[in-house]
């Protein structure tokens, strides 16, 4: 039998239980909010996001030419290419690679080949015009790139690695 | 017992009262006028215009003298400006760039990266440009200017007015008896009145992009928000966020005094007791 | 901490806690198993409080070293990156350096709850001691972590205070031995920065072992309670949990309302606006201030004529709170029943935060201005006077000799004779 006092005592309970379940809830996510700033200020901070992009004017580098700029810590291979290294790139398309790329995807516009300059063996930084096949060549454990960085022989498991650019003019790329 | 206890802070707290006032109208005996600024307050936000144009006074009269060290190009977009508008003022800098093949010093355009450049190279060269006198840093006299009084609220100098006070409160000619040093000029707001800065604002210094009419107490204002904002510009995100918080924690508040004494209900009476 | 008759019913559970009884400890020490007197009032949350604000001061400092570098060349660059780039780094400095000010509250409030109600009184006099040790290394770790920011407030404040130590000149260049000890050097310089650095970082950490002890000892003989009497029987006590946790959660929440006020609202009220100038070793502020939690102790150095004597007088003004147990000779703990003892209690707060307020003002001010006038100086030499006469003189005194009040046989059957009454 249930009496009425009982019916009122249930729903007492079921309202007190309604109340705490509440204020756990509410609280719990007031702790993961004030939670959130405290992971978040590991993120880049305003100053190095800042750094994140560059933007590069490349008209002023000869044909033949490398040059190598600091982006997010990292160096950044910009080669002028001449009319005679697009054509043996073009041409090595269909060598044997281990990684295998044609010319044409290395680059947006041929003449300028923009790269991260870092060798995908170890992280050492390939020496400009060096070993077997007129690119570059890793003075760590020995991998050489052609002329549009792609690993052809050597220890290295990929091609150099490329970064995000846009052209914001005919010379003038955003990195990043 | 409790009526004597209360009678005598009463008293404390009214010679306290007294004291402070008295001290308020003690020294100096110049007064920082309050004015209503639209980002006092717990919901105030900054005036974008009066940024925008304190830069401007910043940039064509204050920065021939004063630094702005802390600040970053990039960070003008909470002015109200567009990135590309960022980069193109940026551009309009100079910044010392290596050498080279021969030695040379190369330049560069400014970037949104960089900092404001400052117009001395040193100390001792700001000194010796300035009579002697050390032309302070811009970034933070918003705050470093300011006195705030928790208990007497009245007292507090905020310091924009501070600095609209410097600006607009010069004498032409020292009152009498006042003798100022050689170099000094005469001003009711700056401690001590005697100041090395000339008044750097007359009606009509710089033309104002947007048109409007740059008579000194303007510019003294605008460049006043633009300081304040440079000193602490997280001011609207901390208020925003503040009003979350305080919402969110009174809200809470609430729902745990409920449950605490839903919890305490029978033992507070001592029913548990019978 | 709390013996602990904690089962759990859970197998896998029962299986860890046989190998390493830590939910029964924890049980014991904040849950069920610790059995509180039931007639605690909400001065009794600060406790609670005080070790919340201690977790934040650990977390937001933590982070901030995320971000800072203690050098004299770098360190007042590196707080502006905190507050102007890095993520959220505002609210980490704005949180840290309002809540060093409100766990100082919290303390404060703490601490004299304890004399109100005699808390210091037997059996409770090591939990007192420790209690005034975490004071003391709360003294130090905020005085140097007031430096790091490297402000002019920073440095003068730090070769102000490093120059007390300089007093302890008993022999021809023992003074100076002593502050190139603590200096590194010979001024407040980078190694100083350095060593302040390193302390304020390791210091809080020494806090907590030290809060574990005071908890220790708090367990052993249980909570003071307002009537001062000792909890015996059953009904005298309840759980900790859910009673005090819904209270103390309670009065959690709240302070977190105050506390964001300050933080959002008014960040910069309690430090010094000369601390957003950078140390300049050759420019000395007009007026140097040291934060507001020292400076009823300020006023006290100021106030005695001699330097030796005037920092004695300072440490003494604190260290006097360790005796406090044996100058207060009464059998009855709560001041609710000794009406002497509460009026000159309340006179003795009263009479601190005055000499807090003067510690803010240049000793020659003329502070009441009645014919003759009298300058801070004078006020504060009077105060100075008082406080140690409380502890020495009214103290001993009124606690033997006053007429006390009826004190209520226990805590069940004062809440018996409330509910008879009404």
């Amino acid at each position: 039998m249930t009496t009425n006092d009982q019916v009122e005592h249930d729903e007492e309970v079921t309202r007190r239980n309604f109340l705490y379940v509440a204020s756990g809830v509410v609280g719990a996510v007031g702790v993961t909010s004030a939670a959130w700033p405290l992971v978040d200020q590991m993120n880049p901070s305003a100053d190095v996001l800042a750094l994140a992009s560059v933007e590069v004017d490349m008209s002023t580098i000869p044909e033949g030419q490398t040059v190598k700029i600091l982006w997010r810590g990292k160096p950044i291979f910009i080669r002028h290419r001449t009319a005679k290294e697009i054509a043996r790139g073009v041409a090595e398309d269909n060598d044997p690679m281990k990684d295998p790329v044609m010319d044409k995807d290395r680059a947006q516009k041929p003449e300028w080949l923009v790269m991260i300059g870092v060798c995908t063996h170890l992280g050492c930084v390939p020496l400009d015009q060096r070993g077997d096949f007129g690119g570059w060549f890793c003075p760590c454990h020995g991998s050489h790139y052609d002329i549009a960085g792609r690993i052809r022989k050597g220890p290295a498991p990929r091609n150099l690695d490329l970064p995000k650019y846009v052209y914001l003019n005919d010379t003038t790329v955003k990195i990043g | 017992m409790l009526k004597m206890i209360k009678n005598i802070s009463l008293m404390v707290m009214v010679a306290l009262g007294g004291i402070s006032f008295a001290n308020a109208s003690g020294d100096g005996g110049y007064e920082v006028k309050r004015h209503d600024w639209p980002h006092a307050g717990p919901f105030g936000k900054f005036d974008k215009g009066a940024l925008q144009r304190g830069l401007q006074v910043y940039t064509e009269v204050c920065s021939g003298c004063h630094s702005l060290d802390y600040v970053a190009f990039r960070e003008l977009v909470a002015l109200g400006y567009s990135t590309d508008e960022v980069k193109a003022f940026a551009a309009t800098y100079e910044f010392a760039n290596g050498f080279d093949d021969e030695g040379e010093e190369k330049y560069r355009k400014g970037l949104p990266q960089d900092y404001f450049p400052a117009p001395f190279a040193s100390e001792e060269e700001a000194r010796d440009s300035n009579n002697g006198a050390l032309p302070p840093d811009f970034s933070l006299l918003g705050k470093s200017r300011e006195h705030l009084s928790m208990f007497t609220p009245w007292n507090s100098v905020y310091g924009e007015d501070y600095i609209v006070g410097i600006l607009t409160t010069y004498h032409e000619e020292a009152p009498h008896g006042v003798e100022l040093a050689e170099g000094m000029n005469f001003n009711e707001t700056f401690p001590g009145n005697q100041i090395a800065m000339a008044p750097p604002l007359f009606d009509d210094a710089v033309e104002y992009a947007d048109g409007t009419v740059a008579t000194t107490q303007q510019m003294a204002q605008d460049v006043a928000t633009f300081m304040y904002w440079a000193a602490e510009p997280k001011m609207e995100e901390r208020k925003k966020m503040g009003l979350k918080v305080i919402i969110f924690m009174s809200l809470l508040t609430i729902m745990l005094y409920f449950v605490n004494k839903s919890v305490w209900k029978n033992v507070k009476k001592g029913d548990d007791l019978v | 901490m709390g013996s602990s008759n904690y089962e759990p019913t859970n197998k896998a559970v029962k299986w860890f806690e046989d190998r390493l009884p830590i939910l029964g400890l924890i049980h014991g020490t904040l849950g069920a198993g610790y059995k509180t007197p039931r007639n605690l009032n909400y001065w009794w949350n600060f406790g609670s409080l005080a070790g919340f604000m201690l977790v934040v001061q650990i977390i937001t400092g933590i982070i901030l070293v995320m971000h800072y570098t203690p050098h004299v060349d770098m360190a007042f660059r590196a707080v502006e990156h905190i507050m102007r780039d890095v993520n959220y780094g505002w609210l980490m400095r704005y949180t840290h350096s309002n809540g060093a000010s409100m766990f100082f509250v919290i303390v404060y409030v703490h601490i004299l709850r304890g004399m109100y109600f005699g808390s210091y009184q037997s059996p409770r006099e090591v939990l007192w001691f420790l209690g005034l040790v975490i004071y003391l290394l709360m003294m130090a770790t905020g005085f140097m972590g007031y430096v790091l920011p490297w402000g002019q407030m920073s440095f003068w404040g730090a070769t102000v205070i490093t120059n007390l130590f300089g007093a302890f000149d008993f022999y021809d260049g023992m003074g100076e031995s002593i502050l190139h000890l603590l200096w590194g050097g010979f001024s407040v310089d980078n190694p100083t920065l350095q060593r302040f650095f390193s302390l304020h970082y390791l210091l809080p950490f020494v806090i907590v072992g030290v809060v574990i002890l005071h908890i220790w000892a708090l367990h052993l003989p249980g909570s003071n309670n307002p009537l001062g009497i000792d909890a015996k029987g059953p009904g005298d006590k309840i759980p900790f949990h859910p009673y005090y946790t819904a209270k103390d959660a309670f009065g959690l929440s709240f302070f977190i309302v105050i506390f964001a006020v300050f933080i959002f609202y008014l960040p910069n009220i309690m430090g010094h606006p000369d601390n957003y100038i950078e140390a300049n070793p050759m420019v000395t502020p007009s007026h140097i201030v040291p934060e507001w939690y020292y400076l009823p102790f300020y006023t006290i150095l100021k106030a005695v004529p001699d330097k030796l004597l005037g920092v004695i007088a300072m440490f003494g003004s604190i260290l006097i709170f360790f005796v406090l147990p044996w100058l207060d000779g009464s059998k009855i703990r709560s001041a609710k029943f000794r009406p002497t003892t509460a009026f000159f209690f309340w006179l003795f707060l009263v009479n601190t935060i005055f000499l807090g307020y003067l510690g803010t003002k240049l000793p020659d001010e003329i502070m009441i201005n009645m014919g003759g006038g009298i300058d801070a100086l004078t006020l504060g030499r009077i105060s100075s006077v008082f406080y140690f006469a409380y502890f020495l003189v009214i103290v001993p005194l009124v606690s033997r000799f006053e007429t006390t009040r009826p004190v209520p046989t226990s805590i069940a059957q004062s809440v018996l004779d409330a509910r008879k009454e009404g």
